[in-house]
């Protein structure tokens, strides 16, 4: 799967208008370059370091196991690319589930509850694109108040944590496509891959995508060129929150169940996905396809932390940790060096 | 290139029909803008403007900063609502919600900081809401296609897949006009397009402004430079302190008579007051405090050589914008230099902060009162002793006692009123404001005083009191930079006159009895040349 991810990423290479007549790696391009490097040196200290590490297994599970914060740090790419952030898409992620939980304890069929659930994010979405654009509030603290508000709305839809017993989500969580020796896939993973598919295209390939960029590259510059900067702004955050309500109900699929406490600080696992994707906090540059590969390399400091067996957990979080400051640090020497 | 400067005919050789007639293409113009007023909240900013622009005609609008271009400018493509007047676009009156309704009718515009979006390719920053699409999706290899011919258009010759970044300001600046072309714009407004390129990329600008011209575009130029509009426009709109002084063929208006337009000449009240005090000849053979050898900052102020003795002022004449406060801001340490030397009582210093220039005793006092000076907030004797503060470090606080005398001596020698010391800054008049300010940099005890505009928006009265204490501020040793807008004062008070243009010293006069405003007037226009 780590080999299948790089491919995609040098075809962004041509996809975007890219000068092939330079010999050097054009600038925006460096980051997501840092990220390959970091995910090669990972597969190959794991591949060494433990038999049945470099397995289409353990490669499929890193996607199964991540497919709903693919799919966040998806939405989140459009956020952070604007030159906003969102930090309400952990509590949506636990706010879907909980509906859906609630909405399937009620009796109501999967053909409704699993587009409700994804609505709601929708919503959410909407809700803070509104507040950002038309009253102009920091996108740090309209979706904080959207994350206190969803998560708080958790706790009134499920106090405790409800079983989902739907036939629909059982059998989409037990489904997996594949060969015996574990290279497999689940309906998850097949829907983490169609949002980033989707994502890819819109971002890369239609004008909506494209003003995404010019407003991180400049909101100012965007509006005085006469580009459609307010719906575009109010887009971006409702295609997080819809990414959210389908991480959500992602996430239910995965745990079969809507709990409250489900998701938090997910919000940050997705921005770090993103930044260590080689999108830059400032808006403008980076890729979709980026923040995939950004998911991969937390799925395999995971991993990698498993294999290891005796270490603590907790040694994941040090390791993102660490990591991200050095991407952050990195980043902020290549826009120094560009000026 | 094909036209030289001078010699503008007065119609356009390229309508051979009308050839004889001199105003054949008043007929039509393609915008004009009649009575039209702006007020903001208390000030009018403009009021009762006229603007007419024609087909294939480069048409400048000339003024001083605050003449009200700007407004002018917002108000034709829907950034500011016009209270009063009327817009008329290709013969139907019209008012545009913001830039983007004022581009789909044919008006785009170039600002002076180049708004393009410098993450993106040449070619997107062209195209971009334009992008060649197939079957709904972009088309980067037609974008780019698309982006070339565009660009070739403008005989331009530049790799539409670059980043913008990697390019110079005057590239991005001609991108710029790009893509306002790219909209099949029929004016094109050119806002300071000039100001940050160099002689060469201002050629290369020039070139493609006469090239649209050539196509029939009406073009709108805004610039502070004499020569280049000069060297450019057909036509020129002049305004004054946000009134229409008129309009006129760029080949009937010598340039002393623009200067003297844009400038006004109503400011001879003050020539009744009290007699000038009376010059003394700065005492040459000392060294001078501070001395400035190529002192320059690219993109601010070309190099210049500048000495300021003790108990001299030397005053800074120029138009507004011509690079009188970018000069302070040097010998501050406001801006840092790039090329040059700077020696402060002979010695090589380099002022890489106001701090450093501080320490050596040189102060500036801002010529945005409001903003960059006194402190509306906090009292009269909070805005005094901050200056005092700043230069003992903030830990040191000055005794209560000690701050009392300093300021009770101030307000009492510079006759600030209301004379309470704990009175707000906020709520003195401009001209009380501006003794504070004097008051918290001589408090300092500077060897340079640096003073920006000092009496600009205040009363006769105060004014002349300010007069008043420079020269005797100087009378005792200190040196005095003067900048003011009014050339009478400059004379008034200065021992020498350094005379700007352009962001460049063009010349220095010692002043006497015998120089008049006229010489500088003179000087201005001319460039330096003959003078």
């Amino acid at each position: 799967m780590a080999t299948d991810q790089l491919t995609p990423t040098r075809s962004s290479g041509t996809a975007a208008p890219a000068p092939r007549t330079r010999w050097r790696i054009d600038a925006r391009y460096q980051p997501v370059l840092g990220t390959v490097v970091v995910l090669a040196v990972m597969l190959a200290v794991g591949g060494s370091r433990y038999e049945n590490f470099l397995t289409g297994r353990v490669m499929a599970n890193v996607l199964i196991n991540n497919s709903f914060l693919v799919v966040l740090a998806v939405g989140m790419t459009f956020v952070i690319l604007t030159g906003g952030i969102d930090l309400s898409v952990g509590a949506v992620v636990a706010l879907s589930g909980c509906i859906s939980a609630w909405m399937f304890t009620h009796g109501w069929s999967a053909g409704i509850t699993i587009p409700v659930c994804v609505l709601v994010g929708t919503l959410v979405g909407l809700v803070v694109g509104v507040m950002v654009h038309v009253f102009e509030i920091q996108p740090f603290i309209a979706t904080l108040a959207a994350m206190f508000l969803a998560r708080g709305l958790c706790y009134l839809v499920a106090p405790e944590s409800i079983p989902i017993t739907d036939p629909t989500i059982v059998k989409l969580s037990q489904t997996r496509w594949g060969t015996d020796d574990g290279l497999v896939i689940t309906p998850s993973g097949v829907i983490a891959l169609a949002v980033v598919a989707i994502a890819f295209v819109v971002l890369h390939y239609t004008r909506f995508g494209r003003t995404v960029y010019a407003i991180g590259g400049s909101e100012q510059s965007a509006r005085l060129m006469g580009l459609p900067v307010a719906r575009t702004k109010v887009l971006v955050y409702v295609i997080s929150g819809t990414c959210a309500g389908l991480g959500g109900l992602l996430f239910a699929i995965f745990s079969r169940s809507g709990y409250s406490l489900t998701g938090v600080g997910m919000e940050l696992d997705a921005i770090a996905a993103v930044v260590i994707g080689g999108t830059l906090l400032t808006g403008g540059s980076g890729f979709v396809l980026g923040s995939v590969l950004g998911v991969a390399v937390l799925g395999l400091i995971q991993t990698i932390i498993t294999f290891q067996g005796t270490l603590s957990s907790w040694w994941t979080k040090i390791v993102i940790g660490a990591l991200l400051l050095v991407f952050v640090v990195l980043q902020r020497l290549l826009v120094l060096r560009r000026r | 290139m094909t036209t030289s400067p001078t010699a503008i005919p007065p119609d356009q050789p390229d309508q051979p029909g009308e050839p004889d007639r001199p105003d054949a293409r008043d007929r039509e113009p393609v915008v004009a803008m009649t009575g039209i007023t702006v007020t903001f909240p208390g000030v009018k900013a403009l009021d009762g403007v006229d603007l007419r622009l024609f087909p294939g005609e480069v048409h400048a609008l000339m003024g001083e900063n605050g003449a009200g271009k700007s407004t002018l400018i917002k108000a034709l493509t829907g950034v500011y609502a016009v209270d009063a007047g009327t817009i008329v676009v290709d013969g139907t009156a019209r008012t545009f919600a913001g830039p983007a309704q004022a581009q789909a009718a044919g008006i785009s515009t170039v600002y002076q900081e180049v708004n393009l979006c410098d993450n993106l390719s040449v070619a997107e920053n062209v195209m971009l809401g334009h992008e060649v699409r197939r079957a709904g999706l972009v088309d980067f290899r037609g974008t780019r296609r698309a982006a070339r011919e565009h660009l070739r258009a403008l005989n331009l010759d530049i790799d539409p897949a670059s980043t913008l970044s990697s390019h110079s300001l005057a590239v991005q600046q001609l991108v710029a006009i790009c893509r306002a072309m790219v909209v099949d714009a029929r004016v094109l407004i050119l806002d300071e397009p000039t100001s940050s390129l160099d002689v060469d990329e201002v050629e290369r600008l020039f070139a493609v402004v006469r090239d649209l011209r050539g196509r029939g575009v009406a073009i709108l130029f805004v610039s502070h430079f004499l020569e280049q509009v000069y060297a450019i426009s057909d036509r020129m709109t002049v305004l004054r302190n946000g009134t229409l002084v008129g309009e006129y063929r760029t080949a009937d208006l010598p340039r002393v008579e623009l200067v003297q337009k844009m400038i006004g000449r109503s400011l001879e009240v003050l020539e009744q007051l009290e007699e000038a005090p009376k010059r003394v000849a700065a005492e040459r053979g000392v060294q001078p405090y501070v001395q400035a050898l190529g002192l320059g900052r690219k993109g601010s102020i070309e190099p210049f050589d500048l000495d300021v003795y003790p108990g001299e002022v030397v005053g800074l004449a120029g138009l507004l914008g011509s690079g009188r406060t970018e000069l302070a801001r040097l010998l501050y340490g406001a801006d840092r230099s790039d090329v040059g030397e700077l020696r402060v009582e002979g010695q090589p210093t380099r002022l890489r902060t106001p701090r450093a220039a501080l320490a050596r005793r040189i102060v500036y006092s801002s010529e945005s009162r409001k903003t960059e000076g006194i402190i509306g907030d906090l009292t009269v004797r909070e805005n005094i002793v901050l200056g005092l503060q700043a230069e003992r470090g903030w830990l040191r606080r000055i005794p209560q006692r000690k701050a009392d005398e300093v300021v009770a001596q101030y307000v009492e020698q510079l006759g600030i009123r209301p004379a309470d010391p704990d009175a707000i800054a906020g709520n003195l008049s401009g001209g009380n404001q501006q003794k504070v300010l004097l008051a918290r940099w001589l408090a300092t005890q500077p060897r340079l005083l640096l003073l920006d505009e000092p009496t600009r928006g205040i009363d006769v009265g105060a004014k002349a009191e300010i007069q008043r204490l420079v020269a005797e501020l100087a009378e005792q040793g200190m040196a005095v930079v003067f900048i003011s807008a009014e050339l009478e004062e400059v004379l008034r008070l200065s021992h020498r006159i350094a005379v700007m243009r352009d962001r460049r010293k063009i010349g220095e006069l010692v002043n006497g009895d015998d120089v008049t405003t006229d010489d500088v007037v003179d000087l201005i226009a001319s460039g330096g040349q003959d003078a």
